[in-house]
């Protein structure tokens, strides 16, 4: 049996009928990480013998008897802008690149807590700054399914992982799409939850109005069963909310006839790739044979989601970025003549083209004179946006359309062109200006590449849209899977 | 073009970051580009949208009680440059 293949539910199976031990589960991913990983680079550092020494625990207590939970023993990844105590945090970024977590991230503590094993930290574009992780300061990534592409960003590392079944599941960080599109780029599920459901206690921050940490997985079971574990109330991150947080395990099994589904029609227009037009127009025909009701909606305010993000989203970070200073840890030169030129020779040497783009352009936005036209503008519009979100949830339960208008690109194809990498964000970043929880699903292929299909739901309303995704992909039931 | 030189260097330096003269052409071409594609967010009728705290947002407020942090080392340990335990930093000038 090929261990690396399962699922956290057949993980478990396994594991309680003993047909294999987790010893051996954490084995045949060191091994399969081992040969493939040289060649696709979704790993930055390996947990090591931890990891090997928490199988053996898990192993202990089912050869006791003991009940072991769904996730007890299931190995997983971590983008490495998410904080494991004492193991390196790089964000991707030459500044950070000794820099060794004093502390685990609420995600990672609750994750542990029911016997999850980290097996290591994963790939990104540095600070989560990119839509291809090629502007990982250390190595590119490559897309399982073709290796002259890239696998998408920033949590390209995760999803390469994940697909490659170098991992069980993967946790990435969603700012403006960086779960979802590397998700749809290689074929696996990634789930950005609501602001405010998981902790961001522990992830490096790029835009905290944005930031949130969620599942990348195999199928919507996995992603359902990993958020049940991460999400609710946190001390350590006032913006998390008290909601009770759902069984959205079981929500699953409901079926869909009669779910209200809206079809975004400004995500059909200039831009869109045909192929993949089509494959998402044959999922949304799948949903309607189901017995889901669909209608058209327009957004009209949707066409600057995409400036008003360009402009929020730098303006945070250049603020959240301004830490990193080489002062009190990470990359620091002694050879500066005083405290100020050290700073600016840190930040210099330390920060690729891509960030030092972003807090430039994040240090005008907010500068005297230009407030008001740049940064205050874009909050104005942002509020244009949610109203409008608003309004369509009072009628509708989850929007539809695809994640990404092109299936992904080739390497090389958009470094120099910082704008032409942003427009692949066009269909994401909506649900981080809007705080929605939004889902990309696998629906099909397109010249052997997949195509994600992107569902969004109201606020708070993951239940809904882990439901909806459940039941499309049981429908379609594809099992997509490259060969490696 | 929208960016000057001069105006690059005034932000490298809000920024704190050192950038070389090709640096600095390179930047102001990029960022002129992404501001003037950001200038389309004019078109939008903001006028009746309010400034300042979002409605449909709360403070959330605690008490402010001090815990222990026991784990000092593991932050004294990634100081760049030390003496005694403390941080050592460059003089200001």
């Amino acid at each position: 049996m090929d261990l690396t293949s399962l699922t956290v539910k057949t993980v478990h199976q396994g594991l309680v009928k003993k047909e294999f031990s987790c010893e051996e589960l954490v084995e045949s991913y060191l091994v399969r990480i081992k040969k493939l990983d040289k060649d696709l680079g979704a790993y930055l550092s390996l947990v090591g013998e931890e990891s090997e020494d928490k199988a053996e625990k898990v192993d202990e207590k089912i050869k006791k008897g003991k009940e072991i939970g769904i996730l007890e023993g299931i190995p997983y990844c971590v983008k490495d802008n998410i904080l494991i105590k004492g193991q390196k945090a790089t964000a991707g970024s030459k500044i950070l690149e000794d820099y060794q977590a004093s502390y685990s991230a609420t995600a990672i503590v609750r994750l542990e807590e029911v016997g999850t094993i980290a097996l290591g930290k994963t790939n990104l574009d540095e600070y989560g700054m990119g839509a291809s992780t090629e502007n990982s300061s250390f190595q590119p990534t490559k897309n399982p399914w073709d290796k002259k592409r890239v696998p998408g960003g920033s949590s390209g590392g995760s999803a390469a992982a994940v697909t490659a079944s170098m991992s069980t599941f993967g946790l990435g960080s969603d700012t403006g799409g960086s779960i979802r599109q590397p998700a749809s780029f290689c074929g696996v599920v990634g789930l950005k939850p609501t602001y405010g459901r998981v902790s961001r206690y522990g992830l490096v921050a790029l835009a905290s109005s944005f930031d949130q940490i969620g599942p990348i997985t195999k199928n919507v079971e996995d992603a359902a069963l990993v958020l049940q574990a991460m999400a609710g109330k946190d001390d350590y991150d006032s913006t998390t909310h008290d909601y009770g947080v759902e069984d959205y395990f079981t929500g699953l099994e409901k079926e869909i006839k009669g779910m209200k589904i809206g079809v975004i029609k400004e995500y059909f227009q200039k831009g869109l790739d045909t192929k993949v037009a089509k494959v998402i127009q044959d999922s949304v025909e799948q949903l309607e044979s189901m017995g889901a009701k669909i209608q058209e909606i327009s957004l009209p305010s949707l066409q600057y989601a995409l400036p008003v993000y360009y402009l929020l989203m730098p303006s945070e970070a250049s603020a959240n970025l301004a830490r990193y200073d080489g002062i009190r840890y990470g990359l620091s030169q002694q050879k500066s003549k005083d405290l100020i030129s050290q700073y600016g020779e840190n930040r210099a040497k330390g920060f690729g083209d891509e960030v030092r783009r972003r807090i430039m352009l994040g240090t005008y936005a907010l500068s005297a004179g230009y407030y008001d036209q740049y940064y205050l503008k874009a909050k104005k519009v942002q509020k244009v946006i949610r109203q409008e979100f608003q309004k369509v949830f009072n009628k509708i339960d989850c929007l539809v359309g695809p994640t990404t208008p092109t299936t992904a690109f080739k390497m090389g194809d958009k470094v120099d062109d910082p704008l032409a990498m942003y427009l692949s964000d066009i269909y994401t970043v909506a649900a981080n200006i809007t705080g929605v929880p939004a889902l990309s699903l696998p629906v099909g292929l397109v010249d052997g590449l997949p195509v994600g299909l992107q569902i969004m739901g109201d606020g708070f309303q993951e239940g809904k849209v882990l439901n909806l995704a459940y039941q499309l992909e049981q429908s379609l039931n594809l099992q997509l899977k490259p060969t490696l | 073009m929208k960016l000057k030189k001069e105006e690059i260097e005034h932000i490298a330096e809000l920024a704190r970051i050192k950038l070389t003269d090709a640096e600095k052409k390179k930047f102001s071409r990029q960022l002129t580009d992404i501001l003037d594609w950001v200038d389309q967010l004019e078109e939008v009728d903001t006028k009746e949208i309010g400034v300042g705290v979002e409605s449909d947002l709360t403070n959330v407020l605690r008490e402010d009680i001090i815990e222990p942090f026991v784990n000092t080392g593991s932050l004294s340990d990634a100081f760049p440059q030390a003496q005694d335990g403390h941080l050592k930093v460059k003089g200001i000038k």
